[in-house]
């Protein structure tokens, strides 16, 4: 029978996270993802040597804005992000997702010093591999970026986002500390590409990067996202090094802001029961982003988290 | 295989008499490959080369029709692998599985038919029910498709590999036309005929994508047309891999056995949406919550949204609530989903808003924004346009929070005060309720 093979020439970069005692760092374990050189699970086609990975998110204050629904999830740990990292590590976090939400002027506006002690904390708290973003505000996070870089020195972390605005600033950072940097862009493949050269342009090694090409929810301009990583994945395939940086997108951040995982039973009855809209959506729209190319699922609820990752286990048999 | 012009041109007459309206036959030949005329425009084709000349100008993969009536659904028809090749048409048609053993049909009915929700002002929502006989009793089998044709309008699927069964069960509802599935190497014969004297469409089920391509081309040969293809695979790697190797043959090949849109069974919601994305022309679940299904179908809307054309709103003043002369003034761009999720938070405010539509050829803040579709100047425009300065007192725009860049641009253009809202909508009812005063 006649084969319905793709000749690809191109191949995802490979990106390892964390560093072991071996290589100055205090991690139990690194990870490993990207380095496919087919569309997503296609084993028949290409190799696929890592399964994507899921970061779950630690905040460093308490995230007022989550439904109940979740934040019953961490109702024990969500001041105490110590607590709330080994909640994550036990139930089967790949990496920890540090969220430095209290950095944010319009909040608590914490200092690079308090953010600093935080990432100590956490390090200290759970031996998983890191990744450490902002808040929403790009002046405040260039501000603190460069401590944060130095404190989780020599820990092989994945820091963001690094913008248009203040990639110089973080490039300096990453590079300076030793970590890898996630290039965040609006929903424009062309913005993608050029962000990821001028970092590199700074000298920064272009397989260091991570794309986050935007996120959008499903029902809230996920069509958009999950086009732009297929046109990125297969621009890769094609062999632009430019756009061959592994994906990441932050679906539990996506997926819990959204009316369809808020209201409740008594707003919307025919939307089911509102206990398990918010993870099934969360799961809905994973899977979706597996299937445009992610290579990390940045995720909230801990039974969508463990769900997924029984998926990307099935989806990596061959 | 597609036929180049050449090869068309080997099949015509060679006269050049123009009366198909082109110059010379190899200029139809042309025209023809390239799709732009027809083969009936060529009056002197002789039935031979037609035959030849038809096949191979058939779509790459055929669109099925399941069902009769206002509900019945259009399945397959795709031409491209990726949405943003052209776009994807007949979005996955969801069947939700009832047991022939199940006791109270009634009661199922009712619970699938809650399942239809109101998106963006479309309603979508679960197209089949899919009948398992799992009580492998051919009569018992027939009398609850009889039931479920008689108590819902919904296109049926009836699943038995049992010929007896699925024939008993046609005889009341072959007029309304359900997909019958299915059949295997054992009984494709018997099943061929039920479909061709039935006149339904039939679903192969093949042990791999080979034997199902083997028994396509010996189904097709005994003269059923409308197919249904399963790979068999039942595990989600392996179901990806089969469906995506079937679409490739079928459009990048035009492997004519499979040229027809497939099938896929999912448990779980995680399994579902990658077979919606990866291209499940039929999707069958027993799942049958409202949580369950409202995330799938929503993701079935944004992966069968034409990329071409993003869904607009008219662009205008939008009065949310009862606004009056002090009431805030925000503005953003005709992306239906940008309205449809800002407006939602608005009302959550309990605040009444003027809520200034602009077009930005309904693209959304972000987007709209780099292509600049929405910039000071437009705003401008259509605060103008809309008179606005006449409907409230206070000289001030709320922009939303992504695009503070222009607010400088902005108050100089328009001589109003400009405030920075929050970046997403979400953030909106505290913004209203701390912010303006």
């Amino acid at each position: 029978m006649e084969q319905a093979l793709e000749k690809w020439q191109g191949k995802i970069y490979e990106l390892t996270i964390g560093a072991t005692k071996d290589e100055g760092g205090t991690r139990s374990k690194k990870v490993k993802f990207g380095g496919i050189n087919t569309l997503p699970f296609l084993h028949f086609e290409g190799i696929v040597p890592n399964p994507p990975l899921i970061a779950v998110e630690v905040w460093d204050t308490e995230p007022t804005e989550w439904p109940d629904v979740l934040k019953n999830e961490y109702k024990d740990v969500l001041n105490n992000p110590m607590q709330w990292a080994k909640k994550c590590e036990d139930f089967g976090a790949d990496l920890i997702c540090l969220r430095l939400a209290s950095t944010d002027p319009d909040t608590i506006n914490a200092s690079a010093a308090d953010a600093s002690k935080t990432i100590k904390d956490v390090l200290s708290a759970s031996s998983l591999p890191l990744m450490i973003i902002g808040c929403g505000n790009n002046e405040k996070n260039s501000s603190i970026i460069m401590d944060v870089a130095q404190t989780a020195k020599g820990e092989n972390c994945l820091i963001g986002m690094a913008v248009k605005e203040n990639y110089k600033t973080f490039t300096a950072a990453a590079q300076a500390g030793g970590h890898s940097l996630i290039a965040e862009t609006p929903i424009d493949i062309n913005l993608e590409k050029q962000l990821n050269i001028l970092i590199s342009d700074l000298g920064f090694g272009s397989d260091r990067i991570v794309i986050h090409p935007t996120t959008g929810g499903i029902g809230y301009g996920f069509e958009y996202c999950y086009t732009i990583i297929e046109r990125t994945r297969l621009a890769a395939l094609a062999s632009d090094k430019m756009m061959s940086q592994p994906i990441v997108t932050f679906v539990g951040q996506e997926t819990w802001k959204i009316k369809e995982c808020k209201a409740d039973e008594t707003e919307k009855p025919e939307w089911g029961s509102i206990k398990d809209r918010g993870f099934l959506w969360e799961k809905a729209t994973a899977s979706a982003y597996l299937q445009a190319g992610s290579d990390i699922l940045v995720m909230n609820h801990p039974k969508a988290v463990k769900d997924i990752k029984i998926h990307i286990q099935e989806l990596m048999k061959k | 295989m597609a036929l180049s012009g050449l090869d068309i041109y080997k099949h015509l007459p060679k006269t050049n008499c123009k009366k198909c309206g082109c110059a010379t036959c190899l200029a139809f030949a042309m025209a023809l490959a390239a799709k732009k005329t027809s083969l009936d425009k060529c009056p002197d084709i002789t039935e031979a080369a037609k035959q030849i000349l038809d096949s191979a100008s058939l779509p790459p993969m055929a669109t099925i029709t399941i069902g009769s009536g206002t509900k019945k659904i259009d399945v397959g028809g795709e031409t491209v692998m990726f949405r943003h090749d052209k776009t994807f048409y007949h979005p996955t048609a969801i069947a939700v599985s009832i047991s022939d053993n199940e006791t109270n049909i009634q009661d199922k009915i009712e619970k699938i038919k809650k399942l239809n929700f109101d998106r963006v002002g479309m309603m979508v929502g679960v197209d089949l029910i899919a009948l398992k006989n799992d009580s492998n009793n051919v009569n018992k089998f027939a009398s609850v498709s009889k039931e479920l044709s008689d108590k819902t309008e919904l296109p049926l699927i009836l699943l038995s590999d049992n010929p007896q069964a699925i024939d008993e069960a046609l005889k009341n509802i072959s007029n309304k036309r359900p997909l019958i599935y299915s059949a295997n190497s054992k009984n494709y014969e018997q099943m061929s005929d039920i479909a061709k004297k039935h006149t339904v469409p039939l679903c192969i089920c093949g042990k791999d994508v080979e034997e199902l391509s083997d028994l396509s081309q010996k189904i097709t040969a005994r003269g059923v047309k409308d197919i249904v293809l399963d790979s068999g695979a039942r595990e989600v790697s392996k179901c990806i891999q089969d469906f995506t190797k079937i679409r490739r043959l079928a459009l990048k090949k035009n492997f004519r056995a499979l040229g027809f849109p497939t099938i896929g069974f999912a448990e779980s919601v995680e399994d579902a949406s990658a077979y919606i994305t990866k291209y499940a022309n039929i999707l069958v679940t027993s799942m049958d919550k409202p949580e369950e299904l409202l995330p799938l179908v929503t993701l079935r809307l944004n992966i069968y949204t034409d990329p071409q054309k993003p869904i607009m709103m008219e662009p205008k003043l939008y009065s949310i609530g009862t606004p009056n002369e002090n009431s805030p003034f925000m503005v953003t761009t005709n992306f239906s989903l940008t309205f449809f999720t800002v407006s939602p938070e608005v009302e959550n405010s309990k605040i009444p808003v003027w809520l200034l539509v602009c077009d930005a050829e309904g693209m959304s803040v972000l987007t709209a924004w780099a292509a600049d579709k929405f910039n000071a100047e437009i705003i401008d425009s259509w605060m103008k346009k809309t008179d606005i300065a006449s409907k409230v007192k206070h000289k001030k725009i709320i922009i939303p929070g992504y695009v503070s860049v222009m607010s400088g641009k902005l108050e100089e253009l328009t001589g109003w005060e400009v405030l920075v809202g929050p970046k997403e909508a979400a953030g909106i009812p505290k913004y209203l309720k701390t912010v303006w005063k």
